[in-house]
């Protein structure tokens, strides 16, 4: 489903990626692990069309389509979605409002006919269960006031809602704590099927005790220096990214 | 002052033809309102209160007016088709500055006068002579002076001690004709003790290309414990240009709610002058902007803290588009003796295009020294992060754009207290920001013509 060849890609004129390469297949769990800074979070950035990001090199292609050509919400339409690290809080805009644009949006791009609200509510309701979203949650502004964990929550209940092809978890366990990193990963379990894949960015082995990764890559300086099954992410646990750099021969 | 002379010109070779339309109590208040625009003027752009607004520019075009009370050719209960669902009013209209009699039944509580300020000033003059020109000071700002000059008829609402005025006054203001003027309307609203209303004033006008000037002057008397919400709802043409001042005086305990909402316009100048004057009055000033293309919103605000243990509240939002420009300039004058005085303003504006221009200037004056008072005044751009956020959901830029933009309203709306209205409001001010309110959805004049 997604390409990526010798991606490049430019922050405020300095080069974060520098040749990324991967391909993902549906079904598949993919995770991205590596030190800070090493273009992690650039990586999704640039998949979902951030306009801070510049591409200066390499192509992307999802489903046979030119990724890099669509816009943000184009991108989201197509199947892809991403669970930020940090969500954003967007006051005054109440959660319902919100997924109900995104959800006839979506619809309007397939030519449907926009939900109507009860259908609509009790796909909220339904979805919300998923990782047990309180319903004051779903009736606040966006992410307004959210815990850590809350906003986390939230970001898999949207991907509930969207029921995207490629779902990219950036981060998704940092700043939370072992019950709401177990709801957060039972969430995004019960969402797997067959035909979605998703890429989980990590610092650590223990989201993927949750969410079982059949490759593990690790990102380095911009490059995926290695790939190999879920026993690499174990490795990395136990040595360290020492071990990696040592050997690309850098200590 | 070229610009002035022409009408005081046009006043005094034909101050018999405006007295003999109007009525003695608005006659009694020219010859001092003519020395204090010949003495004063009207501001100029050098003034500071006037850096924004040239009126001069303004008052330039030799204006028709209409002396001789033309009834001009309208059928506004067929033309306005309030569209604000579960709001039933007392309709009430007003054609250019004409007041619009109708035969229509008002259900009007015991002792309750609303209708023609001409009509009333005839049939109630020491009423009228009580209060016209007493809240608002002709020689305050010469465009008071200009107003008392030559207007002629406009609203009065009157509401006796220790009534209240379930169902809320609509007055409609009704621009058409096709033909150039000047229209000096007059507002006179008296809540006596204890007495309570609701008066919702909504300005339209069609897009015919045709300039207009509006002077409006509104005053609001607040007896001892009264209750009174001024709504002024402006959707004016481009071809529009309005100048609006209200005036309030609220007595001790009065609560006052003054929300001034422009959706569209073409340039317009609010000035609020709002007097505290007995203990433990409640102040609640809000309003909000909506400007696109060359629109200008001029907003200038004066609040006199005259008395111990009162509170003001005062929130203005702007959000400017294209090559709009708003100003806000807002007084707070908390005078000696004022104690326990709490006084708050808040200006908040966002610039969603590069060309957009805001300035804000916030003046707080305290002369006494146990009170609360704050204010703030932010300019921005829209959240960056948001809109980006959003847009990773499938919601469009425009989509986005217009969601951040309606949510950074949202709280003028919540201060509206009129459930229906508020309702009506979101509804609008969201119309307004995906660009189909460019025509008025109100005054139907249009239809008719369209039909």
């Amino acid at each position: 489903m997604l390409q990526i060849k010798d991606l490049h890609a430019n922050i405020n004129g300095k080069e974060i990626l520098k040749g990324i390469n991967l391909t993902v297949r549906p079904g598949e769990v993919h995770a991205i692990m590596g030190p800070n800074g090493s273009g992690k979070s650039t990586l999704s950035a640039v998949l979902t069309g951030n306009p801070a990001y510049e591409v200066t090199k390499g192509e992307v292609e999802f489903y046979g389509k030119d990724l890099l050509a669509l816009s943000p919400e184009d991108r989201s339409h197509e199947g892809l979605f991403l669970s930020f690290q940090y969500p954003v809080e967007i006051p005054g805009v109440s959660m319902v409002n919100f997924m109900r644009a995104a959800i006839n949006e979506l619809r309007k791009y397939r030519g449907e006919e926009p939900m109507s609200a009860t259908d609509f509510l009790k796909l909220m309701r339904e979805k919300r269960a998923i990782v047990e979203l309180d319903n004051k949650l779903a009736s606040r502004s966006v992410n307004e006031g959210f815990s850590g964990g809350e906003k986390k929550r939230n970001e898999i209940f949207q991907m509930a809602m969207l029921e995207p092809r490629l779902s990219i978890l950036d981060e998704t366990d940092s700043g939370l704590d072992i019950d709401a990193l177990r709801i957060v990963a039972e969430g995004v379990n019960k969402l797997k099927t067959e035909n979605n894949a998703t890429i989980v960015i990590t610092h650590y082995q223990r989201l993927l005790d949750y969410i079982a990764p059949d490759f593990v890559h690790v990102l380095y300086k911009g490059r995926i220096v290695k790939s190999g099954g879920p026993e690499l992410a174990l490795e990395l646990e136990e040595k360290g990214y020492d071990w990696i750099k040592k050997e690309l021969g850098e200590l | 002052m070229q610009a002035l002379q022409q009408y005081i010109d046009l006043y005094r070779e034909h101050h018999e033809v405006i007295d003999r339309h109007s009525s003695a109590v608005l006659n009694a208040l020219r010859p001092e309102a003519l020395q204090a625009i010949e003495r004063n003027g009207l501001p100029i752009t050098r003034h500071e209160d006037y850096h924004h607004t040239d009126l001069e520019a303004m008052f330039a075009p030799d204006f028709g007016l209409n002396i001789t009370r033309i009834e001009l050719p309208s059928q506004p209960h067929e033309a306005f088709r309030c569209d604000v669902p579960n709001l039933s009013t007392q309709l009430y209209f007003l054609v250019g500055d004409n007041f619009y009699r109708n035969e229509r039944n008002r259900e009007l509580p015991d002792g309750v006068i609303a209708g023609s300020l001409r009509d009333i000033a005839e049939s109630h003059p020491e009423l009228v002579a009580r209060y016209y020109g007493k809240v608002a000071d002709v020689n305050k700002d010469g465009i008071v002076a200009f107003n008392t000059l030559l207007a002629q008829d406009g609203f009065f609402l009157y509401i006796p001690r220790h009534v209240v005025l379930e169902r809320p006054i609509q007055l409609v203001n009704i621009i058409s004709g096709g033909v150039s003027m000047m229209h000096n309307r007059r507002i006179l609203v008296v809540a006596e003790e204890g007495a309570q209303a609701k008066l919702l004033v909504c300005d339209h006008s069609e897009d015919d290309g045709i300039n207009q000037l509006i002077t409006q002057v509104t005053e609001i008397y607040a007896g001892e414990g009264a209750v009174v919400d001024y709504y002024n709802l402006e959707e004016n043409a481009t071809c529009v240009q309005r100048v609006s001042s209200t005036f309030v005086h609220q007595v001790a305990t009065s609560n006052v709610l003054v929300n001034g909402i422009t959706l569209r316009n073409g340039t317009t100048r609010d000035n609020y002058y709002i007097a505290l004057d007995g203990e433990g009055c409640e102040t609640q000033l809000c309003g909000m902007a909506i400007a696109d293309g060359d629109k200008k919103v001029d907003v200038y605000s004066h609040i006199d803290h005259r008395a111990a243990h009162c509170t003001s509240n005062e929130l203005f939002k702007f959000v400017l588009d294209e090559n709009a420009i708003g100003s806000f300039a807002g007084r707070i004058l908390v005078r000696e003796g004022s104690q326990k005085t709490e006084a708050y303003q808040s200006n908040k504006n966002l610039c969603a295009s590069a060309t957009a221009h805001m300035y804000t200037k916030p003046q707080l004056e305290i002369y006494a020294d146990d009170v609360k008072c704050s204010h703030g005044a932010t300019v921005g751009q829209l959240d960056q992060q948001a809109l980006f956020y959003m847009r990773t959901r499938g919601i469009s830029e425009a989509e986005a754009r217009m969601l951040l933009q309606f949510a950074f309203m949202s709280d003028v709306i919540e201060n509206v207290r009129l459930e229906a209205l508020k309702d009506r409001l979101r509804q609008l001010v969201e119309k307004r920001f995906r660009g189909e309110l460019s025509q008025c959805q109100q005054c139907a004049i249009r239809t008719q013509k369209q039909q």
